[in-house]
């Protein structure tokens, strides 16, 4: 589905992807964890190409789309096809980036209709029951500021989804919510996952990863240090650096379960 | 010491407040021809400025410099005075659209585009991962947001183009000063028609840059002054309970 072969991206003098070859499954839930300056956000920018590569290939579906930095110049596959590649993977922020002047069904409905160019009413359509399935129906009409923050990266998960997306990519979700709110968002990335949605998950949440991951990326300092099923990451960890990222998140004594509660503290610190 | 009150005379005032109120009718259609024309030409400078287009975007920045590295006055002269030379003759009020535009097009332009770079850089990313072009982003993300950044500052600049219009004068548009000039020619009376004249401007642009105060707050507010109009206008929608940040 998403095949990264050698990617390189420097940032000035700061090269925060080492290297970096991955790939994603159909149907696969992939998270990423890792301390932040690790390169996993841009590692998903790069994917849609929000980050123009140094080096290497991102293959969608076998097919390679390139958007190379040389210099203050970018080299790139034409401006229709790097888009209807973003069209066909849905991306979620960690600061929602809902359009507010637009309320939840306008923000679902204007990609589908400008983007797509899908008759008005069969988007509204999507957009209601896509709503009614984060469970914000009764928010249709509102506007992004009406709404907690819980409830706005719903909307915005929704958004993404009202693109009927091949996968999905999350970048730290659930970082700027309150404690309280970040359960309503992983329940509906969990049913998501269970719906067999392909989702490569960059997050904090040691929980989410434990119960819902097929598979868990390590990262630190721009490379993938070490990888494997959640039971094998959480358990017995290989690297030493996952190990002292796992310990410094799921503190010494702590089972599991306090973790997710504990996480919200720990995207802030980690 | 009498001469010193004859100042004061404003005994004659009656037969030329028409003329001056025709001037200042001038001087309103003069603002209202220039902001309209302004409006849309910044913003097609602003766009040409924004645009990957390295010769469009020259081609607008060299405008934009010269516009605003030379005076109005001598703008106005050139196109008045010296573009008939080259077959270019306009009657004075085109010639002071013409000039009062191409200046006020190249702030605007300004403020355009400080109103386009200041909608959050999240917005461009969002529509970007939609797979939206720039074409459509820029129509139904950027814009509409840019349009409550950039509405106070252009009202303030709609008031000052009323007062820019005074530049007007000097290639002979019967404005209101051009108008107090000829009738001072006759009577003398400087003072009491050019206190009038002060007073129509002041009687103009302070309720409009009231008006601009007003925008400024209502701006402010944000996207709230929106919903309250959903609310209460729009289709039945619950209270706005736990309306958090």
């Amino acid at each position: 589905m998403i095949r990264l072969e050698g990617i390189n991206k420097s940032f000035g003098r700061l090269h925060v992807l080492r290297d970096v070859s991955l790939e994603v499954q159909k149907g696969e839930v992939v998270c990423l964890i890792g301390p932040s300056g690790a390169g996993k956000s841009t590692l998903l920018r790069c994917i849609n190409h929000l980050e123009p590569l140094d080096s290497g290939t991102i293959y969608i579906e076998g097919v390679p789309v390139y958007r190379y930095a040389r210099g203050d110049q970018v080299i790139a596959d034409s401006d229709r096809k790097i888009e209807v590649l973003r069209s066909e993977i849905g991306m979620v922020f960690q600061s929602f980036n809902l359009f507010p002047h637009f309320t939840a069904l306008e923000n679902l409905m204007v990609a589908p209709v400008h983007v797509r160019r899908e008759p008005r009413e069969q988007a509204r359509r999507r957009a209601l029951a896509l709503l009614e399935k984060v469970g914000l129906s009764d928010k249709v009409d509102a506007y992004p500021h009406e709404l907690s923050g819980g409830q706005q990266q719903r909307v915005a998960i929704a958004r993404a989804l009202a693109m009927q997306p091949k996968a999905m990519l999350f970048d730290e979700v659930t970082s700027a919510l309150d404690p309280e709110l970040i359960g309503e968002v992983l329940r509906v990335m969990r049913q998501l996952a269970a719906e067999g949605m392909t989702m490569l998950v960059v997050t904090h949440e040691m929980g989410f990863a434990r119960d819902v991951a097929d598979r868990v990326i390590f990262m630190a300092d721009g490379m993938i240090l070490e990888e494997g099923t959640p039971q094998q990451m959480f358990s017995a960890p290989k690297n030493e650096r996952t190990r002292q990222f796992l310990q410094s998140i799921l503190e010494p004594n702590a089972s599991v379960e306090e973790t997710r509660a504990f996480s919200g503290t720990a995207s802030n610190v980690g | 010491m009498k001469d010193f009150f004859t100042l004061f005379n404003f005994t004659g005032a009656g037969e030329y407040l028409p003329d001056l109120f025709r001037g200042a009718l001038v001087s309103v259609e003069l603002t209202l021809t220039v902001m309209g024309l302004s409006l849309v030409f910044g913003l097609i400078v602003a766009l040409a400025r924004l645009t990957r287009f390295r010769v469009v975007r020259t081609v607008a920045t060299t405008y934009i410099e010269i516009i605003r590295g030379t005076p109005a006055l001598l703008q106005l002269f050139y196109i008045y005075f010296v573009l008939p030379a080259f077959g270019l003759k306009f009657p004075p009020f085109t010639a002071g659209v013409i000039g009062l535009t191409l200046n006020y097009s190249a702030y605007l332009s300004e403020v355009y585009r400080a109103g386009i770079q200041a909608v959050a850089k999240g917005q461009l990313e969002a529509a970007q991962a939609l797979g939206m072009s720039r074409t459509v982003m820029m129509r139904l993300i950027i814009l509409p947001q840019a349009v409550r950044i950039v509405v106070p500052p252009l009202g303030n600049y709609f008031i000052s183009l009323f007062k820019d219009t005074a530049l007007a004068s000097i290639i002979t548009v019967k404005e209101m000063i051009f108008t107090g000039q000829i009738i001072a020619a006759t009577n003398f009376q400087y003072f009491a028609i050019f206190t009038i004249i002060g007073a129509i401007y002041l009687a103009i642009s302070y309720p409009g840059s009231l008006g601009v105060q007003y925008l400024e707050r209502r701006m402010k507010i944000g996207y709230r002054s929106r919903r309250r109009r959903a609310t209460f206008g729009g289709p039945a929608q619950g209270a706005p309970q736990g309306a958090v940040s």
